[in-house]
């Protein structure tokens, strides 16, 4: 009788169980396909290879979301053609933008574990006052310093240099990577948890502070400086407020790859017939990244927990 | 307790003067008590250095001294513009030295000025003063300290001593070096320029109605201003400040707490025990995180525009005659709409990366908790309000406050979303502009510097109060030092 009561109220509970996991599943496929809409509807818009009945190509936004023609007319188009006056714009402005990121990869990388590491592992007499300085200027709108950044590389000619336009690219990195120590907190809530008794008995042995961290914490450090790097590599791909701003309107064979796709929409002679292009533009930039976060996802994952937690 | 800290304050007050009173002490006393180099290195760089034998270090300190008094005194130009002590003249906008001659008969600017290039100048000019006192104080007390060295009989420290100093006690000199200077000349600098914007009349609409493109020094007009509608400054900041700045925080709150609940629920529903394809679904979202965020916001904007697919739809079911302007784009469009629309594409954006989050925090909720919570009968959504929720949020107050300043300066979603509007005719502030984005319009688009620099100021003082008052109380802060 019990047994029989009891078997009833297993069965009964694995069919709620199975019920509320049914839900679950429809409720988490109808969000990934909300999700994934946009992202899909660019994708399927770069191979859209379509033709008015006289024969001009059709590269604006069109009301049908699946395409009537697919096709790499788009991609050929955007390898080829001049924009803004500049031949072959775009593969100009995915190596500008290759050869910034990779700079201010190694630079901002480099910055902030310097920073991090003094700031965890290191007693010294202005930490404190460090700290609460980094914090406040944290607060202000990072557009107030960008005109000032704007008219401070161009009284030394790192910007709008008539005769060395090639110039501001120095200039763009220089503000990418320059301030780039002061965000050290992730990497010092990292280094945090590194116990401190390694560092001592490290010192004991006669280590000097530099053998430290470059023999012990270095190695460790290994999850952290991928993301920061992963961060700073990112960072001038997806940036194009900045870019804009620094580099200047009229020099468009200087443009990061952002600035010049942002431009095909919204630039000083906006085509609403390049929008496909654009869309072409977005796949091409979207795919490395896009595979970089997949590979180290579990770094990214776990240094966007650490800030988290520790603010 | 009150008093007890209060005292402690007190305490802390008088201790920051002692340390004031004891370093000009010590500085008496190394004058009087030092050698021949001591004495000489507060007029000469490295002398002490010099005295003791220790040549590299003593031209290192030279070179900086002859360095900062050659630009002080010849005042080396660029664009025509000095820098040292005709810079610090120039830093007044008035009576200024053009092109790096003195012309004292009219008084006047000249035309082909460039202001903004005077304060910038005069700002870096203050800088090396700064820094000469630095290095003067830190020459001294290393010739001091080789004095001392001397009397017990010990070796002053040679140039290659130093190095390795540098390498181990001194470690943190090397490492945070390189950040000071940047910072300071990339962060810190523009920062304070900016801020004295707002105490100028350096505004490129005024400036052209004048005919002139010289701008000056008016103290606190431009707040004044902002109170009494006062020109094409006041008019801007009156009559648009307060609906900004509200539509701000509105736009803070419900950002950070729809992608954090959002987050929260959408992290427990993929990691429901029993469920497969786990590592498929936080794939899928975090897609949205790694594709840049101008790529995937321009994409909705689209999506979502005139002559989009959504649209077409939506007319095509007959829900709608005519396009419905979801992102305020035009003048005409409905501002509500608009407002809903970006807080709702917005958790689109965030969501997935509080799901991220909080994925790792709920694994680590201990099981046990729950085991016990079952067998006292609670419900799921029970265990959910009194287990999970309070444990989440506990461990994730830090990531709450930052989020929400994050918010009030989130320029991207806004300005590739709506650019702000719908716009309101007359002013640069449309109906979805938050202090951010209209920060960017007046300054870059309206070259407006000094309505900039006010809403800025005004910017800050706003998350600066919010940080203060919240992080400064929490534990994170506090017991910052308990990991050392």
């Amino acid at each position: 009788m019990m047994n029989d009561i009891s078997k009833k109220k297993v069965a009964s509970q694995s069919r709620n169980r199975r019920i509320s996991l049914a839900v679950t599943y429809t409720v988490l496929v109808i969000l990934a396909i909300v999700w994934l809409i946009p992202l899909l509807w660019i994708f399927l818009s770069a191979f859209r290879c379509e033709y008015q009945a006289d024969g001009t190509f059709i590269g604006r936004v069109t009301s049908n979301f699946f395409p009537r023609a697919i096709g790499f007319e788009n991609f050929r188009l955007l390898f080829t053609k001049t924009y803004y006056g500049v031949d072959r714009a775009f593969l100009k402005w995915i190596l500008n933008t290759l050869v910034i990121a990779v700079i201010d990869c190694i630079i901002s990388t480099f910055l902030v574990l310097s920073v991090a590491y003094c700031i965890a592992k290191l007693k010294f007499k202005l930490r404190k006052a460090f700290m609460n300085i980094t914090m406040i200027l944290g607060l202000f709108p990072g557009f107030m310093s960008m005109i000032a950044i704007y008219f401070l590389l161009k009284s030394i000619g790192l910007t709008g240099n008539p005769t060395h336009p090639e110039y501001s690219l120095v200039g763009l990195v220089l503000a990418y990577s320059a301030g780039a120590g002061l965000g050290f907190q992730i990497a010092k809530g990292f280094f945090d948890v590194i116990p401190n008794a390694l560092v001592e008995s490290a010192k004991l042995d006669g280590c000097t502070n530099f053998k430290v961290f470059w023999k012990i914490i270095l190695p460790l450090a290994k999850p952290i400086i991928i993301y920061q790097a992963l961060m700073s590599f990112t960072g001038p791909w997806m940036d194009f407020i900045f870019a804009k701003v620094i580099i200047g309107a009229d020099n468009a064979a200087y443009w990061t790859v952002s600035v010049g796709l942002y431009s095909m929409l919204f630039g000083t002679h906006p085509d609403t017939n390049l929008f496909t292009q654009f869309a072409a533009g977005c796949v091409i930039v979207a795919i490395p990244i896009v595979t970089l976060f997949m590979f180290l996802q579990k770094y990214y994952v776990e240094g966007v927990t650490a800030g988290a937690v520790k603010g | 307790m009150g008093t007890d800290s209060k005292l402690g304050r007190s305490n802390k007050r008088s201790g920051f003067f002692r340390k004031i009173g004891n370093s000009f002490s010590e500085f008496g006393k190394r004058f009087v008590d030092g050698s021949i180099g001591t004495k000489l290195s507060h007029f000469i760089f490295g002398a002490g250095s010099f005295y003791h034998g220790q040549i590299i270090k003593g031209l290192i300190f030279l070179l900086i001294q002859v360095g900062i008094l050659a630009v002080m005194i010849f005042c080396p130009s660029i664009n025509n513009t000095p820098y040292g002590w005709k810079a610090l003249v120039n830093l007044s906008l008035k009576n200024v030295f053009e092109g790096g001659e003195f012309d004292p008969l009219t008084g006047e600017m000249a035309v082909g000025s460039d202001c903004k290039l005077m304060i910038l100048f005069g700002f870096v000019t203050i800088a090396l003063i700064f820094i000469y006192f630095i290095v003067w104080s830190i020459n001294i007390a290393s010739s001091y300290k080789a004095d001392n060295d001397k009397k017990v009989g010990k070796k002053p420290t040679t140039f290659k001593d130093d190095l390795k100093e540098l390498l181990d006690g001194k470690f943190h000199v090397l490492m945070l070096t390189p950040t000071c200077i940047a910072a300071t000349v990339f962060t810190i600098l523009p920062t304070i320029f900016m801020i004295s914007l707002a105490f100028t009349t350096y505004n490129q609409q005024d400036m052209h109605n004048l005919g002139t493109n010289l701008f000056h020094w008016n103290g606190f007009q431009n707040f004044i201003s902002v109170f009494t509608g006062e020109g094409s400054l006041g008019f801007e900041i009156k009559n648009r400040f307060l609906p900004v700045l509200g539509w701000t925080f509105i736009w803070a709150i419900f950002a950070t707490l729809t992608c954090y609940f959002g987050g929260i629920i959408l992290a427990l529903l993929i990691n429901k025990k029993d469920l497969k394809a786990k590592k498929l679904f936080r794939t899928l979202f975090i897609l949205t995180i790694a594709v840049p965020q101008f790529i995937s916001l321009l994409a909705v904007r689209n999506l979502l525009g005139e002559y989009g697919p959504i649209n077409s739809l939506l007319q095509s079911i007959g829900w709608t005659s005519a396009p419905i302007g979801f992102l305020g784009l035009k003048a005409t469009d409905s501002e509500i709409l608009a407002k809903i629309m970006v807080i709702v594409i917005n958790m689109w954006v965030g969501i997935p990366y509080t799901m991220l989050m909080t994925s790792g925090i709920l694994m680590n909720i201990p099981s046990d908790l729950y085991e016990a919570a079952r067998v006292d009968g609670a419900s799921t959504l029970k265990m959910f309000f009194k287990i999970t929720l309070p444990y989440v949020i506990f461990v994730t107050t830090p990531y709450l406050i930052s989020s929400f300043v994050g918010n009030i300066n989130s320029f991207n979603t806004i300005y590739l979303l709506t650019g702000g509007g719908p716009a309101y005719p007359g002013y640069q502030a449309g109906g979805t502009d938050l202090l951010v984005t209209w920060l960017y319009k007046v300054t870059i688009d309206q070259g407006s510097y000094n309505t900039g620099a006010v809403i800025g100021i005004f910017t800050f003082l706003i998350t600066a109060t919010i940080t203060l008052i919240t992080y400064r109380r929490s534990k994170a802060y506090n017991e910052e030092d308990t990991f050392q």
